[in-house]
């Protein structure tokens, strides 16, 4: 069979399903009784299994298939989950994940596994022996308790069963034969439920109501059954229906169905019953939330957008069309249209866009790895995982953070004798973290390590020759720290297998400017680093705030904007010739946009108010002083094509309802 | 020269104060009446901005400016050329745009010394056509400059 053609699709459900596999192992090891983390792992086991047997994988489909069986173990009991059983396990997962990157880098996936795939069985096996056993306990213990049809009974039946005890009721299970005969079976039971509905009170039917009733079952069936009556007073009624062959009352112990729950699980090691009840009313929904996806081409993305960038244009016409002639039913649909345009916009964004946790989720395993052998202790701290990014730079940015993780790993934190010394906690602490900011996604990863020291910087920067020792001496520590960015530049001391391979932090640094982003760092010695990463959102529509500045219409991207304020010319500082305001205790410098802009002048009018737009970068703001807002809109970034590109302070332009072309300011440019 | 092959050569004729100057058709994507244009600060003092040429944002270039003649205001017979260079989209603000014509290949001319105000560097070559000149601008010279120097490497 040709499989070529499906190659892509293998690898990215293949790369997928290894993301399922380390993430919820990692749940696991936190919850090592969680009955739904293991079924998730199995199925994805299950599934990698089948789709590399197909694609003739056959390395890769045994040691999945070994992984697999693991869990069929867990999963029926068989092997409970310990700590050493884990190592072994990711260790697998690993391997799996080495072979799905050979495949997709031209390989044949083979590997030798021999090792893990024995680790493997003997974790199979060696419980095996034992559990077996307690199975065949198990299942003594459940002949000898119950012969009830009602071995699942949820809490709710329970607290009525017992609360019917409480108040002197008798449970009773009503075992009801019908002849084999019979012609109306549904008719029947109708008339027995009508009985006993008199006597008392039904809890339950084996099987289900709705099931008798359309006469889904054999010739007999159980109800469970709440009553004063006396058990023989219940038969005979019962008997008083024809067409029955037996009936039989018996006293229904809770306690006996309880009791022999509780065995069954103190028996099979699974940890505690509260876990267990939850994890069975969870399951429902948790299947539930797993989504289903199909797979489309970027490209189809892309078109789809652009159209719809066309039809938000024409949107806007309409309603300024609608707003000009104003008939009624005009408006009244070009309000439906822009409803209807807003929910679809949202979606087609979405579609493009992608959770960080696309990237960040495999680091959690990246660190616990790299920190062991390190002989570090670690503690990975994601923030904003669901921060969302275009898909373009989700696959971008996975190598660079992978650089700066191992970097933070390596030269940032120390080992935890080094750490006690110091008087810090011995785990360290590295952050991930991400978030919006105006048209930008900032990812910052931080440490609580021994942070950059300057003075080595230097000297292995002069020493290298990238500066000299003069150019050295005007350096701000900013500027020091971009030192380490500058190519061949490592300033660990000695050559370590995790980072300081030669690729230094200018291969991460290029690569996020490729990408329209920058890196920025930030150190103290002693306290630890934060690298930050700018990128930028590629939302090419937007919400913005239109404003006027002399004639002339700007817009600028609500994402940015904290706070519009009109404030009066008195309340404008002057701080060493620069313009400030205080804006809520802060001191905002202005930015003057008509003289940025250089926008032609006519006399103004001696206004006593100024209006602001309160704008922000990181948590730097800054207050841009313009004419009037006009209001807030949804436009289509357009880039103004590679003629005019690069201009100060103007990220894009966008064409508002009457056709203008309004400019589009970055105010990131206007924050230093 | 890419246009050794051809015979004639169509041109698209239009007028910058008492001068006829051409582009070649080919390059030309359409000619529009004045469009509103949206000033873009900070840039060269030829580039009036940015129109809406039917959804697609076009930066627009005075072509007076550009060549260093008087400006004049924008009138009934002020026009856009929109040029397509490989992916630039141009527009050049001329006074009137008003003739397609043929140029016989021996019409052409290597520029001379001295043209008008116009600096040698922007002429392909002039054509003679009965009692007409006509200048024949080279278009990526024209489109570049110093300060939009990312043009350069298309120079031809």
């Amino acid at each position: 069979m040709d499989t070529t053609q499906y190659l892509d699709v293998f690898i990215d459900e293949s790369t997928e399903h290894l993301e399922v596999l380390y993430k919820q192992l990692l749940e696991l090891e936190k919850k090592p009784s969680e009955k739904t983390i293991i079924e998730e792992i199995f199925r994805a086991a299950h599934t990698l299994k089948g789709m590399s047997a197909t694609m003739g994988y056959q390395d890769l489909a045994n040691l999945t298939h070994k992984l697999e069986n693991v869990f069929d173990g867990i999963r029926y009991d068989k092997l409970s989950v310990q700590a050493s059983m884990l190592d072994i396990l990711f260790e697998a997962v690993d391997h799996l994940n080495a072979m799905v990157e050979d495949i997709s880098n031209g390989g044949n996936g083979a590997r030798d596994v021999v090792n893990i795939a024995l680790q493997l069985e003997k974790l199979e096996n060696g419980e095996t022996v034992d559990s077996d056993s307690t199975r065949t306990r198990t299942a003594d213990s459940k002949e000898a308790v119950s012969t009830q049809a009602f071995d699942h009974l949820d809490e709710f039946e329970l607290s009525i069963l017992n609360e019917s005890l409480e108040r002197g009721f008798h449970n009773y299970e009503i075992m009801v034969e019908l002849t084999n005969d019979c012609l109306l079976k549904g008719a029947r039971v109708f008339m027995i439920f009508e009985i006993l509905e008199k006597l008392g009170e039904v809890i339950k039917s084996s099987p289900a109501v709705t099931e008798l009733e359309e006469e889904n079952f054999d010739t007999s069936f159980n109800i469970l059954f709440v009553s004063t009556s006396s058990q023989n007073e219940i038969k005979n009624k019962i008997n008083k229906v024809s067409e029955i062959h037996h009936v039989e009352v018996t006293p229904f112990s809770v306690q006996s169905n309880k009791t022999e729950r509780e065995e069954q699980l103190t028996e099979t090691d699974v940890a505690q019953a509260v876990s267990d009840t939850e994890a069975n009313n969870n399951s429902t929904s948790k299947t539930g939330a797993s989504t289903k996806t199909i797979r489309v081409n970027i490209e189809r993305l892309d078109m789809l957008m652009n159209l719809f960038e066309e039809l938000v244009i024409d949107r806007g016409r309409l309603e300024q069309i609608a707003m000009d002639v104003k008939h009624p039913e005009l408006e009244e649909t070009v309000e439906r249209m822009t409803r209807v345009s807003g929910n679809l916009q949202n979606i087609i964004l979405t579609m493009r866009m992608v959770p960080v946790d696309q990237v960040f989720s495999r680091f959690p395993r990246m660190i616990r790895k790299l920190a062991r052998e390190l002989h570090k202790n670690i503690e990975l701290d994601i923030i904003g995982a669901d921060t969302e990014l275009d898909r373009t730079v989700i696959d971008e940015i996975g190598d660079p953070l992978v650089h700066l993780l191992r970097n933070a790993i390596d030269h940032g934190i120390e080992t935890p004798e080094e750490r006690l010394q110091k008087g810090k906690q011995a785990q360290g602490t590295i952050k991930l973290e991400a978030f919006h900011s105006g048209n930008h996604v900032f990812i910052e990863i931080s440490d609580d390590g021994a942070g950059i020291n300057k003075d080595k910087v230097l000297n292995k920067a002069i020493k290298s020759g990238v500066i000299t020792e003069k150019q050295s001496e005007a350096l701000t520590d900013q500027q020091i720290f971009e030192l380490i960015m500058e190519s061949g530049f490592s300033t660990a001391e000695e050559i370590s297998d995790i980072s300081g391979r030669g690729v230094g932090l200018d291969v991460v640094k290029n690569k996020i400017e490729s990408l329209g982003g920058n890196l920025t760092i930030d150190s103290e010695v002693g306290k630890g680093s934060v690298f930050s990463i700018q990128l930028p959102l590629t939302l090419s529509i937007m919400s913005v705030l239109l404003v006027e500045i002399g004639k002339e219409k700007f817009a600028i991207p609500l994402s940015s904007i904290i706070e519009t304020a009109v404030i009066r010319k008195d309340e404008i500082m002057s701080a060493h010739k620069k313009k400030i305001i205080d804006f809520r205790g802060n001191v905002v410098p202005l930015a003057f946009l008509k003289r940025i802009f250089q926008v032609p002048q006519e006399e103004k009018e001696a206004d006593e108010y100024v209006s602001v737009v309160v704008v922000k970068k990181g948590d730097k703001l800054a207050g841009l002083v313009v004419d009037s807002f006009i209001g807030q809109q949804e436009v289509v970034l357009k880039s103004m094509g590679d003629y005019l590109s690069n201009i100060f302070a103007i990220s894009g332009a966008t064409i508002l309802g009457n056709g203008e072309v309004a400019l589009i300011i970055d105010s990131n440019a206007l924050i230093k | 020269m890419e246009n050794d092959i051809m015979l004639d050569k169509k041109v698209i004729v239009f007028q910058l104060k008492d001068e006829e100057y051409a582009v070649e058709v080919s390059k030309v994507g359409g000619i529009e009446r004045l469009l509103p244009i949206t000033r873009v600060p900070q840039t060269a003092p030829f580039v009036k901005g940015v129109i809406n040429l039917r959804g697609v944002v076009t930066p627009i270039i005075d072509l007076r400016v550009r060549f260093g003649i008087e400006e004049q205001e924008y009138n009934e017979s002020t026009r856009i050329i929109i040029l397509n260079l490989d992916d630039l989209e141009v527009g050049l603000i001329v006074d009137a745009a008003n003739d397609v014509i043929d140029i016989p290949k021996d019409a052409i001319e290597p520029p001379p010394e001295v043209v008008g105000a116009v600096d040698v560097d922007y002429i392909e070559g002039v054509a003679k056509l009965d009692k007409r000149l006509l200048i024949l601008l080279d278009l990526q010279k024209v489109l570049s400059n110093d300060e939009m120097n990312e043009l350069k490497h298309v120079e031809g």
